[in-house]
């Protein structure tokens, strides 16, 4: 040992030392990454390396032809690195994907594909790089959400293109902002964290998760709860109100004008 | 009753004082009577004969919608308290606990969920209110295409067109008291309309909110002109046209004894009393059904005011959706060229905002308009008759044409207010909504006078030809040569009445004046008299109408038939000289 301690001056020390520093640092990172991809290539949290090989299956077969075969984007599509598991969990889990034909939006129809096959694409679509992921149940269960807050927030933030309602409303070009209603918890989420179609993006620094959660809070308790005058007239507002007064009101009163006159006495 | 000579003689004087009922009933009733009196009110009023027609009838509805918008009012002000002081909701609706909001958002949320029948009446009086105007606008609309405002009505018409706008007043400043965040933002379009006008815009709008919107005093301002200003005009200007049309007494349709000089109907007293009375509780019923079971103004959705956001389906109710609308389709920009520009000032500089000045110049016309109507026509007509009969829509083609160009142009405005509806419920691009409304705002009123006068003029020439040849009876004979025919049915002399009697004069040419010049204005004049009368399709003859008689060979039977239908439409024709 004395001659170690001695030679510890000597001019190449430092140089050893880096040596075995970057070595070490080296051979730990190759051990690390030989142990990670012995579990699964590249495999994003949550997922197995399974369902992004079953993933990339489905892509390849049902995806690839707009949004080219690793996903790198082509002129119909988007490139999808980076859009994250949540992506794929709001535009294939509502529908939207795979496109029915193309026109100012992705329209909602029944999905395509069942929840497995889903957190199949979303895996591979993770593996491809690191974007939103799926919410953890905790930010879903809305007993744990606060309403009041949430509605503050959603008419802050969303009422503007969704209706205070959550009815829906018109964007340009033929792009709309659609009803909330019916919405999965998790739907909400995605959308809030990836920003679909023309939606911008709400991230965690913007709307904290906690946030998220009263918002989905509100729009659920508002769902629950009806509407408490009597039949909706689709949440529209004054426009619906004004129709119905112009075709039920004014028709109910012709026709009792009608009954009234027709015998004169 | 005639006021030089004695009413009553001596005898019925003492009668009347000596007279001793019989019966429980007529004791109260003679009780009062003699000391109210009455029995002249009831004799004058009673015996007043009204025409019956069911589009009489949307004043009445107007009046009792007014009643029924009066009587909910009046429960919810108990509740209700005009403050923009802010309080922390705590009611019982989950959703908006513990936010803060003034005290008017927050007596309305407890109207809606903490009084009992509270909600129902909220919707009944809004449903009331868009009903108020609904049966005003669809009367006056009424009144406009029979020629009911004519000479000696223009004023009472005039009393009308002011109830309509105070009818918009009343329901935009209710429209506007629970402080959430749509009526706010229905606040801000009028502030910014205010803002817009030069030079003292912004003084006008510092005026009415008490300093910088929203402030805090415009709530409590307009509730003092929603429930007291706005209502006792109303009120006031309803008894002048009430007071008038008793006076003028009612127009009534063309048709067999209705002249110009009579009013053929029922009287008052018994039947139209109690069907009068019967249908205000038609009104109260279906305007309780609609309040029932349809949700209006749903104003726990919007949340507390709060100037920032502006939510999807911002919409005033439907009276005020022309504004909306004409300020939706005019552009704030043409290619790259801004359309608001700052005028240049000693005192540095005014913003002239056109995107929000132009829209008021059709508005402003449209209801400058509905005012000089009258006036207006008849210049034009130089019509200086009195006229208690209607016409029919299509004996006045010209102002049915006028008429239904103007209700397009209305129709467009209001209809832009929706343009996002539009879009999202008929799948179509909102860009192309407001291009196609633009088009339609030139286009429209254009195309649809052209088409009206022609539909008018061609039920006018089918009427004429009714009147000479028949209905097509369906049946077809064949003569013993062979020669084929329809039977025609000839109108029954009610229904010819009817097809006859209208007047369509022929453009009568520039008058000199008294010094027997032709002004320039009267050659404007005599132009407008061209277009309004050069288009005509004239009423039948009597002579028109015996020679067709002859040629298709009447029985004798028939020709009696035909000399008690002539003097049916001489009688018309007499009537409109």
């Amino acid at each position: 040992m004395k001659a170690l301690s001695q030679k510890r001056r000597h001019p190449f020390a430092f140089v050893a030392l880096l040596l075995l520093g970057l070595l070490l640092t080296g051979g730990l990172y190759a051990a690390a990454t030989t142990v990670n991809q012995a579990q699964a290539s590249n495999t994003p949290d949550g997922f197995s390396s399974e369902q992004v090989d079953e993933g990339e299956r489905l892509f390849v077969a049902n995806c690839a032809s707009c949004h080219g075969m690793n996903a790198e984007g082509s002129d119909a599509g988007p490139s999808l690195v980076g859009v994250g598991a949540a992506s794929v969990e709001f535009q294939v889990g509502t529908g939207r994907m795979p496109m029915q034909m193309s026109g100012p939006q992705a329209q909602q129809k029944p999905p395509q594909f069942n929840e497995e096959q889903t957190s199949q694409l979303a895996a591979y679509v993770a593996s491809l790089g690191a974007g939103p992921g799926i919410p953890d149940d905790e930010w879903l269960d809305i007993d744990q959400g606060d309403p009041a807050r949430g509605g503050e927030l959603f008419r802050i933030n969303c009422a503007m293109c969704h209706n205070a309602a959550g009815a829906g409303g018109a964007l340009t070009e033929g792009k709309y902002a659609p009803s909330l209603h019916g919405v999965d918890a998790v739907h909400i989420y995605t959308a809030m964290t990836t920003g679909p179609q023309n939606m911008p993006v709400f991230n965690d620094s913007n709307i904290p998760p906690e946030d998220k959660r009263d918002i989905i809070a509100f729009l659920k308790t508002y769902e629950q709860q009806g509407s408490p005058g009597g039949f909706s007239l689709g949440f529209l507002g004054p426009v619906s109100e004004g129709l119905l007064i112009w075709t039920l009101g004014l028709a109910l009163l012709i026709g009792s004008m009608v009954w009234l006159t027709s015998r004169s006495s | 009753m005639s006021a030089s000579k004695e009413k009553y003689t001596e005898a019925q004087y003492l009668e009347a004082t000596e007279y001793e009922p019989k019966t429980g009933t007529g004791k109260i009733a003679n009780y009062v009577d003699t000391r109210v009196g009455g029995t002249s009110i009831v004799r004058e009023f009673g015996r007043k004969v009204f025409p019956d027609h069911w589009t009489f009838m949307f004043g009445e509805v107007a009046l009792y919608s007014f009643i029924i918008t009066v009587v909910s009012g009046a429960f919810l002000t108990f509740w209700f308290d005009p403050s923009m002081s802010t309080t922390r909701y705590s009611g019982s609706y989950a959703p908006l606990q513990g936010l803060e909001m003034s005290m008017a958002y927050a007596t309305s949320l407890e109207l809606s969920f903490d009084v009992r029948g509270g909600l129902f009446m909220r919707q009944l009086h809004h449903w009331g209110a868009l009903m108020f105007v609904l049966a005003m606008s669809v009367h006056m609309i009424r009144v406009f295409f029979t020629g009911a405002f004519r000479k000696p009505r223009e004023l009472n018409w005039v009393v009308g067109a002011t109830l309509l706008v105070l009818g918009l007043a009343a329901g935009f400043t209710g429209y506007s008291l629970p402080d959430e965040v749509l009526s706010g933002n229905g606040l801000r379009i009028i502030d910014g309309m205010l803002k817009a006008i030069p030079v003292v815009g912004t003084y006008i709008s510092f005026f009415l909110f008490g300093g910088e919107f929203p402030g805090n005093e415009v709530i409590p301002r307009l509730y003092a002109l929603h429930i007291f200003v706005i209502p006792a005009l109303i009120l006031i200007l309803i008894a002048v046209h009430l007071f008038l049309v008793v006076m003028h007494k009612h127009t009534q349709y063309p048709g067999p004894g209705r002249t110009q000089r009579n009013v053929v109907g029922y009287p008052v007293g018994p039947v139209y009393a109690a069907k009068a009375g019967g249908f205000f509780f038609i009104v109260l019923g279906v305007l309780s059904l609609l309040a029932g079971t349809f949700q209006i103004n749903a104003l726990w959705n919007y949340g507390p005011y709060d100037p920032s956001p502006v939510q999807a389906g911002t919409q005033p109710d439907w009276y005020i959706g022309w504004f909306d609308g004409v300020l939706r389709i005019m552009p704030g920009f043409i290619g790259n060229i801004p359309l608001e520009f700052v005028l240049p000032t000693p005192w540095g500089g005014n913003s002239i905002a056109t995107p929000v000045l132009v829209p008021m110049i059709p508005i402003t016309l449209l209801l400058l308009g509905v005012f000089v109507w009258p006036w207006l026509e008849n210049w034009i007509t130089g019509d200086k008759r009195e006229h208690h009969l209607l016409d029919r829509p299509r004996n006045a083609p010209t102002r049915t044409a006028f008429g239904v160009a103007m209700v397009v142009w209305y129709l467009v405005m209001w209809g832009a207010a929706s343009s996002d509806l539009m879009a999202t419920h008929f799948a179509l691009s909102l860009n192309d909504v407001i291009y196609w409304l633009r088009a339609a705002f030139f286009l429209g009123p254009i195309i649809a006078y052209l088409l009206t006068k022609r539909i008018c003029l061609a039920l006018q020439r089918k009427d004429r030809e009714i009147a000479l040849h028949g209905h097509e009876a369906g049946v077809i004979e064949v003569s013993a040569d062979g020669e084929f025919h329809e039977q025609h049915k000839l109108p029954n002399e009610h229904e010819l009445w009817t097809l006859v009697s209208y007047e369509a004069p022929a453009p009568s040419g520039p008058r000199p004046n008294a010094k027997g010049k032709i002004t320039a204005v009267e050659k404007v004049r005599a132009r407008l008299n061209r277009i309004w009368f050069e288009d005509r399709v004239e009423p039948v003859s009597r002579e028109e109408y015996l020679e067709v008689l002859g040629h298709h060979g009447e029985s004798p039977a028939g020709l009696e038939a035909a000399q008690s239908r002539e003097a049916i439409t001489s009688g018309a024709s007499s009537d409109n000289r």
